[in-house]
């Protein structure tokens, strides 16, 4: 599936590799599940895979909101200064 | 668990049952329309929502009473093979983030209340339209019959309900009235009420699990002492199994399993008709991606929830039905008026998903079975009627179907409803992004992986189910053990592009798009485009 949306203009610009790498890096890590099929090291008793696991929610929002901030600024940079 | 009613947990559990009540009736008041008799009002709360409340509507949707007790439940019994959920829900945000905005601009440009709506006007056919709203209804029917699981699994173990001996009326009389009421309402306010009570729910729900993951650790000695303990049972149980069943973390044979079931999953959710309709409800494009930004907040809420799961077994917690473990576990720990509390997050988060869900498939039944072949003239308001009708049959239907039959044909139905559901994925997605697909693929296609899936899943034993006894099997020629919906769906979309290829070099006549390009990022304000859709738009599918 396309990460990018804008199918009108589909000029690839580096800020929309980014969003794209934002959106992407979440599957790499999730479906990877052999890089975090341990116990150790543990967290305040909590092993490894679930914590790392939890530490990802946190972590794939950090880029989700990276990729909505990127996408307003191409957004109304697009639309030539009009508020998105 | 049988040893009387708990008389303050129920009371308060029924206080806030009651408050929601008068809740869920006063919403047909809230942000009130002119225009009540259309199916843009009662469907889908006039297309008005703001951030806040879709997020609270699509969290409290998603997140279901039946994922509050089910998830706990599978870690429960087998330990990290339970928690690909986690991963699942971390996934769902950026597929939401890339296809749902074009499917928000491209059904407020031309009035669409379902997935089924968009698929006939992309591509001109009827019948692939009538393939994704047959699915989508019978995905959701099990669905909703889960949600009143959930309403029975804390009844039980308040007490209510009685032992196997008490008249079936009287054992069943709590269910019938949290039904009734919740029938009524809907019928009442439409997406409105559980637009409104997904605020007390979610509320309840944050707060329950913050006091158990902080509260039920100390009580047990911490989490060091919770996972030693959980280790220990799961060390015994592959003992005397023979074979690993159960783990702190997944062995190397069940590590595809687990990522496939967490993509799989994740492509599904938003195939399902509810999750359509909360997100169409929302005002504009941007709340739906802002909203894929705080949604994940619910994730981290359900990865906490599932480690109670460990916490019930390192507090002994001993249950033979899984589904009541966490209800369990929480009369057990809590006092007793805060584990009505934590009952009453679990009813009401039953009642939010089923309101949403009877009104999705009522809205798939009326605009694309009614309105396209029984009656195609049918005004706004008779839609609307036939909506609001059809919303009570569903319930009903539900409700008799956990009454009458056994809980475990509820269950395997939704797990066949997650390998169906996504089978509507190329049309819809693959829609939204491309015209290539041909019609025709699409709906062989889309048969292929239904068929596959059903026969796969149908073929899965397990030690208490000759059929039916779990979601995942070998892949054929990889050799590893995956996901049944997720191969169906690789399946899928291999016969839909050999056969797009074949039909376009044959020319079969391709059907009328009604949609154009600059449709997928139009946007609330844009012009063509307005806020709320005037009434006359609404009645015309496609009309501009």
């Amino acid at each position: 599936m396309p990460e990018d949306t804008d199918a009108k203009r589909p000029t690839v610009t580096p800020m929309r590799v980014v969003i794209g790498l934002c959106l992407l890096a979440p599957f790499v890590a999730m479906l990877w599940v052999s890089s975090y099929a341990r116990v150790d090291p543990t967290f305040i008793g909590i092993p490894f895979f679930y914590w790392y696991q939890m530490l990802w929610v946190l972590i794939s929002t950090a880029l989700t909101m990276t990729a909505y901030k990127l996408w307003q600024r191409d957004q109304r940079a697009r639309k030539g200064g009009a508020s998105a | 668990m049988k040893d009387g009613v708990n008389g303050v947990a129920l009371a308060v559990f029924i206080f806030f049952f009651a408050a929601v009540t008068v809740m869920g009736f006063l919403a047909a008041r809230w942000r009130r329309a002119e225009n009540e008799a259309t199916l843009d009002e009662w469907g889908l709360g006039g297309r008005s929502f703001g951030t806040w409340v879709t997020w609270f509507l699509l969290g409290g949707d998603l997140y279901t009473a039946y994922t509050f007790v089910a998830v706990p439940a599978a870690i429960y019994a087998a330990g990290a093979a339970g928690f690909f959920a986690v991963p699942y829900t971390i996934l769902v945000y950026p597929l939401v983030f890339t296809f749902l905005p074009r499917l928000w601009s491209v059904s407020h440009k031309h009035g669409y209340v379902t997935t089924s709506d968009f698929v006939r006007g992309r591509f001109g056919s009827k019948g692939l339209s009538l393939a994704v709203a047959v699915t989508g209804i019978l995905a959701t029917m099990p669905y909703i019959a889960l949600q009143l699981v959930g309403i029975q699994a804390v009844l039980d173990v308040m007490g209510v309900g009685g032992g196997e001996t008490t008249h079936w009326f009287v054992k069943d009389l709590p269910l019938l009235i949290a039904f009734a009421v919740l029938a009524a309402y809907t019928y009442s306010s439409g997406l409105r009420a559980p637009a409104l009570i997904a605020f007390v729910k979610d509320g309840l729900i944050y707060l329950v699990i913050a006091v158990a993951i902080i509260y039920i650790p100390i009580k047990l000695g911490g989490f060091d002492e919770i996972f030693a303990k959980a280790g220990e049972a799961f060390a015994q149980k592959n003992e005397a199994a023979g074979k690993p069943v159960a783990g702190l973390a997944p062995g190397a044979a069940g590590q595809w399993g687990y990522a496939t079931l967490a993509l799989g999953s994740a492509l599904a959710l938003f195939m399902y008709p509810h999750s359509i309709t909360a997100t169409l409800s929302s005002r504009s494009r941007d709340v739906i991606r802002r909203n894929t930004t705080i949604l994940p907040l619910y994730s981290l809420m359900l990865g906490l929830l599932a480690l109670l799961g460990f916490m019930a077994i390192a507090a002994g917690i001993k249950v033979d039905n899984g589904q009541l473990a966490i209800p369990q576990l929480f009369e057990t720990m809590f006092p007793d008026w805060f584990a009505g509390v934590a009952f009453a997050a679990i009813g009401i988060g039953a009642l939010v998903p089923a309101a949403i869900m009877s009104i999705a498939a009522a809205n798939l039944f009326t605009r694309n079975i009614y309105k396209d072949f029984l009656r195609p003239g049918a005004t706004p308001a008779q839609e609307t009627r036939v909506s609001k009708l059809v919303s009570l049959l569903v319930k009903v239907g539900a409700l008799a179907f956990v009454l009458t039959m056994d809980k475990t044909v509820a269950i395997n139905f939704q797990l066949l409803g997650g390998i169906w559901i996504l089978q509507t994925m190329p049309a819809l997605v693959g829609g939204l992004f491309t015209r290539w697909f041909h019609r025709w693929a699409l709906i062989a296609g889309w048969a292929v992986g239904m068929v596959y899936g059903t026969v796969a899943a149908y073929g899965v034993a397990s030690p208490t189910q000759k059929h039916f006894g779990g979601s995942s099997k070998e892949i054929p020629g990889l050799g590893e053990i995956g996901y049944i919906g997720l191969t169906a769906f690789v399946l899928n979309v291999l016969v839909v592009v050999v056969l797009t290829f074949v039909l376009n070099a044959l020319k079969a006549p391709a059907g009328v798009d009604e949609t154009s390009p600059a449709d997928y990022t139009a946007d609330a304000g844009d012009p063509g485009v307005q806020a709320e859709l005037p009434p006359a738009t609404v009645g015309a599918p496609g009309g501009r």
